[in-house]
């Protein structure tokens, strides 16, 4: 073997593009050995969810407002499903691969940083999120969703949310020192944020206090976002929408930096 | 970059993790083309001087310099041109043996039409041609050690750092290892190596330097370093513990070193002497280490 190769003199630089594309590489060849389990969970769920409130609550709601009620759940389901394949995954992804499997060791023993590390594990979870979002909103379809152009969005908003859920889920590892810390997160913010965020009730059905807070949820703005594009867009509300995701995607990004570098560089 | 005469040049690296000070002022260096041994026990600083050699560990003081690149700052570069052959096994399981060197021939920018020749060539230093089908998790613990070997040598890397490559493995396993880090020595790739196996560092390294709570205690050959402070012969005394003890304080009365191994003395620097009883043997490099930090390697 001819061990020594000639000195590479060139500078690296940040966010390269080999060095992301070799963090994504490793994530695709690995979901090879599991994309079954994780399209079942991540597509099920939310259907189930999608089932059981369309029917069960449709039964005794037609209409909620101004949409046909298994539209309007059949709508917003697709942030229940951003949240279900962008922050878990991450969140457990990266806590597995940090504390048992030591893969980040072995990654930063390669030319790639922790920004390109975050940065491409958060792109291929929200690039996967933006798949999974579009099939409750398919299953929708089967029950009576009509079809529309702005549909073809869907999948972007949710790719967009999907990666600033991720960056979050990163940054939720990267702050808990064990996996059993994950429990006060999903319980005392995910869980709420869930439930508030217009996705089987309107947030206008809620006391002030809590409209107000709905505001301040990723989730909320998905929602409002992935129902506009498929019923009609508002104009600048949406506009704002987007503003808002974009701003938890770049904030929950160099969170996930900032806190995986603490936790990965001594 | 800049130009240096030692593939790793590390200059009063100081490491204090709060109040534990776990590298403390070493001085490094590993000349290209040679192969330089960590030796301590565990605790020593062993891993976290590894670690500081790719930025993973950032020094607290000191100057550490890789292939001519000035760390923290240039470590990226630093680490396109090494490879690294890690303590815990970080291989990703679920995949095959092909898999895990393809992940790394593109984290490695291995460009791609030579992807293939490089897992080829990886796959046979580390012998695993006929495995690489197989599955990480079906793999026994010393292939498992030759593929984190392949894996590091897929870009053609000009310094490989390992870290601890043989531990818990068993002899046999080890020696084979052995073989395949001196072919790697032979074709003037440049090696630094921590290990707590005092066999492994005498066997394989140009030079040594001994670590103990994380400070270089001695630096040479494995050769060198024994003939200065170990002498030529140990006399091995058996006997009761308190015979054991007369014995101690009779060699240090007349100026000989001693140090306890299990149920014998043994008497170092004795220069021959024929007035001593007991069974006489070739020093060793640990006997050098017990001498040098009063501890035993485990």
């Amino acid at each position: 073997m001819a061990a020594i190769a000639a000195p590479r003199r060139r500078r690296l630089g940040r966010l390269e593009p080999a060095a992301l594309r070799g963090v994504i590489v490793r994530e695709v060849v690995n979901f090879s050995s599991f994309w079954r389990s994780s399209t079942f969970s991540s597509t099920v769920d939310p259907t189930i969810y999608l089932l059981a409130f369309g029917f069960g609550f449709g039964s005794l709601v037609s209409q909620v407002a101004g949409y046909d009620y298994i539209d309007f759940v059949g709508t917003g389901i697709v942030a229940t499903t951003v949240l279900f394949s962008g922050c878990f995954p991450a969140m457990y992804g990266t806590f597995v691969k940090y504390s048992f499997q030591h893969t980040y060791d072995a990654i930063l023993a390669a030319p790639v940083d922790t920004e390109e590390l975050v940065t491409g594990e958060a792109l291929w979870i929200g690039l996967r999120t933006g798949v999974y979002g579009c099939v409750p909103m398919l299953v929708a379809m089967i029950f009576g969703l009509n079809p529309s152009w702005g549909m073809l969005l869907v999948p972007f908003i949710a790719a967009l949310a999907g990666y600033g859920w991720a960056c979050f889920g990163i940054f939720i590892a990267a702050k808990s020192q064990k996996i059993e810390s994950f429990s006060y997160w999903q319980s005392g913010l995910l869980t709420p944020m869930f439930l508030v965020a217009g996705t089987f009730f309107p947030l206008s059905s809620l006391p002030h206090w809590a409209q107000v807070l709905g505001n301040f949820n990723p989730l909320f703005h998905c929602v409002q976002l992935v129902r506009h594009a498929v019923f009609g867009f508002v104009g600048w509300a949406d506009v704002g929408h987007l503003a808002f995701l974009v701003g938890f995607a770049l904030i929950a990004w160099r969170l996930a930096i900032r806190f995986m570098e603490r936790k990965l560089i001594l | 970059m800049t130009e240096t005469s030692a593939a790793i040049r590390m200059r009063g690296l100081v490491k204090r993790f709060g109040p534990l000070t776990a590298v403390d002022g070493l001085d490094l260096d590993v000349p290209y083309g040679k192969c330089v041994g960590l030796l301590g026990p565990n605790g020593a600083g062993k891993s976290t001087t590894m670690k500081a050699l790719t930025a993973q560990v950032i020094a607290t003081e000191g100057e550490v310099e890789v292939l001519g690149y000035r760390l923290p700052d240039d470590s990226k570069q630093a680490r396109a041109e090494m490879g690294v052959v890690p303590q815990l096994d970080n291989l990703d399981t679920t995949l095959t043996v092909e898999q895990n060197l393809l992940v790394f021939a593109h984290l490695y920018r291995v460009p791609a039409g030579e992807r293939s020749e490089a897992i080829d060539r990886a796959l046979g230093i580390a012998n695993l041609a006929a495995r690489r089908g197989a599955k990480v998790e079906e793999l026994s613990g010393g292939m498992r050690r030759r593929l984190l070997i392949a894996r590091s040598l897929l870009h053609r890397p000009r310094l490989v750092l390992l870290d601890e490559p043989t531990v818990g493995l068993d002899p046999q396993v080890r020696q084979e290892l052995w073989a395949l880090i001196d072919r790697l020595r032979s074709e003037g790739v440049s090696i630094l190596m921590s290990t707590h196996y005092i066999e492994e560092a005498e066997r394989l390294c140009d030079t040594v330097t001994i670590m103990s709570h994380g400070k270089a205690v001695a630096v040479g050959p494995p050769h060198e370093l024994i003939r200065e402070h170990a002498g030529p012969e140990a006399i091995e005394v058996y006997g009761s513990p308190t015979r054991l003890t007369e014995i101690e304080v009779d060699a240090r009365q007349r100026g000989w070193s001693t140090r306890r191994t299990g149920t014998s003395v043994a008497i170092l620097r004795a220069n021959g002497a024929r007035d001593i009883d007991g069974e006489r043997r070739v020093t060793n490099l640990e006997d050098v280490f017990v001498l040098l930090t009063g501890e035993e390697i485990t």
